[in-house]
């Protein structure tokens, strides 16, 4: 009883801090703070919850056993860190990415491959594609090759049609005053075209980054070594350890977040100049 | 449109000969060894022929989908056992059945949220960065938990399922919403304010049409998405219905062409779903004279 009690007032606490923050004037201190205090305050009454309810573990383990879990395991979880998302997603996010754009720039040289390749990538990009996971593991073997396959498949046509988008971003004025210039195909790409471009690649770059680590874990449910956290999901939820389940969603996580976040700062470096990244 | 038919024809054309091409480059080692076992020695055309009629290719070749969609669907049709097990009907209206109540559910709670984080400061600042972390979260990766998480306390069927194509649809509605909610300007706002219109009649009159636009364009996407979540979802049921459960069987016994019949209907059933919104959109627009 005391547990839950104890979860009621936390909310209450949690609620009432909010509600103040959110009165006073914005600022970057406050726009941090609200949501972690939601966050914390959700995290409490999980575990206030669970133990006063008196859940099974099994069912629900409160966020303390998953911490303890999670420093016990540290070297498991890196092993799978390593095998999932280096090898994995990152190697696929690379190669995908990269054809995608290379492709891109190919096509945006001949109009009639535009107008019949982009609606196609469009289609294909709303397929569900993680389901050719089970073809290409069996075209790729079991390791990390066919998890970064699935990847690259994954990325490619959301990156790809972005990135056309992106190169047809220019207005005609601004490519008549390259031609002005005198500048070439080759110039105007690099100097003109591209740069206008790269909010919309940030944007396929972004979308990619969940998408990696999504096909590099859910390719390893069709097969995998015995690591990678896939295979560690898959296989810790029928031994009933789900503190090693969330110790690995927690990394998920954070790694995708980080990820994102990531290319996020890579982007206000990168595109300082678009209204979107102003003021 | 017109104008972009022949080139995506010809695209479309273009991919159907590398599959075939491709069929021929990945079958030919098993047919090359086959030929050696018999002790034969055919010709280059007999072995593409045989690349193209394997019984488990590594790559079925097109036609080979398409008979095998068409005796699981048409043919059981006329031999009157449409809904049984082995129809690939049956196994889509038990993803469709799901992706519909995730669509649905996660629609109404994006809707919801999208309205609190609108209409309420604090909701806006808390909850908002949260439902963008939640999304870089791989929910798929966790989705053989949430199964049987659920069954253990007594969810199973249908619900599990479509919790999962929940979570993965609600965000594009939360998004677009939010976004749509907020697109009308300080000039609309201030018209109705001097109309003397209730928050109520400013939420139903004005804010709630305007945003419809995004709403469908969201709509889209979740769509997708709770597609993919459905199917993903069906993975650890232990392959017993539906489209996903025809993948993970297919993996398991190597049928490759039950993989990509599967797979195909998928995209199938993914095209027709988004067209639906497409087609419901452009009605309701045209309705309201926005269009």
């Amino acid at each position: 009883m005391g547990w839950i009690v104890f979860g009621f007032a936390a909310w209450l606490l949690g609620w009432r801090a909010n509600v103040w923050l959110a009165r006073l004037p914005k600022s970057r201190a406050t726009s941090l703070a609200v949501p972690v205090i939601f966050g914390v305050t959700l995290v409490i009454i999980w575990e206030c919850l669970v133990r006063g309810f008196d859940i099974s573990p099994v069912l629900l383990p409160p966020p303390s056993v998953i911490a303890l879990r999670f420093a016990a395991s540290t070297s498991i979880l890196w092993q799978d860190f390593v095998q999932t998302v280096l090898k994995g997603a990152l190697s696929g996010y690379i190669l995908g990415c990269g054809g995608a754009f290379l492709t891109a720039v190919v096509i945006d040289r001949f109009p009639f491959l535009q107008r019949g390749l982009l609606p196609v990538g469009n289609f294909v990009a709303a397929l569900p594609i993680v389901g050719m996971a089970p073809i290409l593991v069996m075209w790729f073997g079991f390791d990390w090759q066919s998890k970064a396959a699935v990847v690259v498949v994954m990325v490619f046509f959301p990156m790809l049609v972005n990135t056309v988008e992106g190169l047809q971003a220019t207005d005609k004025m601004q490519r008549d005053l390259m031609r002005t210039y005198a500048a070439g195909y080759g110039k105007t790409l690099l100097k003109l075209r591209l740069p206008a471009a790269m909010p919309f690649i940030f944007n396929g770059l972004k979308i990619s980054t969940t998408l990696a680590l999504i096909g590099a874990i859910v390719a390893e449910f069709f097969g995998s070594p015995i690591k990678g956290m896939g295979f560690r999901i898959s296989t810790s939820v029928g031994q009933l350890a789900l503190d090693l389940v969330w110790a690995e969603i927690v990394v998920a996580a954070v790694v995708g977040s980080a990820f994102y976040g990531g290319v996020s700062l890579l982007e206000k470096a990168v595109t300082f100049w678009h209204p979107s990244q102003r003021g | 449109m017109k104008k972009s038919l022949i080139p995506i024809l010809t695209v479309v054309a273009a991919l159907v000969v590398i599959w075939y091409g491709a069929a021929v480059a990945l079958n030919m080692p098993w047919a090359k060894d086959q030929a050696k076992r018999a002790g034969t020695e055919p010709g280059f055309s007999e072995l593409v022929a045989d690349t193209w009629s394997q019984d488990k290719p590594k790559l079925p070749a097109p036609h080979q989908v398409v008979v095998e969609i068409w005796n699981t669907t048409v043919v059981m049709v006329a031999k009157g056992r449409g809904l049984s097990k082995r129809s690939l009907i049956y196994h889509s209206w038990v993803t469709l059945s799901a992706t519909g109540l995730g669509f649905l559910m996660g629609t109404v709670l994006g809707i919801l949220l999208a309205v609190g984080i609108v209409y309420n400061r604090v909701m806006d600042m808390s909850v908002m960065p949260w439902v963008i972390a939640s999304q870089t979260i791989p929910i798929l990766a966790i989705a053989p938990m949430i199964i049987v998480v659920l069954n253990a306390v007594g969810i199973s069927g249908l619900l599990p399922k479509a919790m999962i194509s929940m979570y993965l649809s609600f965000f594009p509605v939360v998004v677009g919403m939010v976004k749509g909610l907020r697109s009308p300007g300080v000039m609309q706002l201030d018209q109705m304010k001097t109309w003397s219109a209730t928050r109520g009649q400013q939420f139903w009159r004005l804010r709630l049409p305007s945003s419809m636009p995004y709403l469908f364009a969201s709509l889209k996407v979740a769509m997708a998405a709770s597609l993919v979540g459905a199917i993903v979802g069906e993975l650890p049921t232990g392959a017993i219905a539906g489209l996903g459960a025809r993948l993970l069987a297919g993996s398991y016994y190597g049928q490759t062409i039950q993989i990509w019949s599967a797979l195909i209907m998928a995209a199938a059933l993914a095209a027709v779903l988004v067209a639906l919104i497409g087609v419901i959109q452009r009605v309701v627009l045209k309705r309201m004279g926005m269009a």
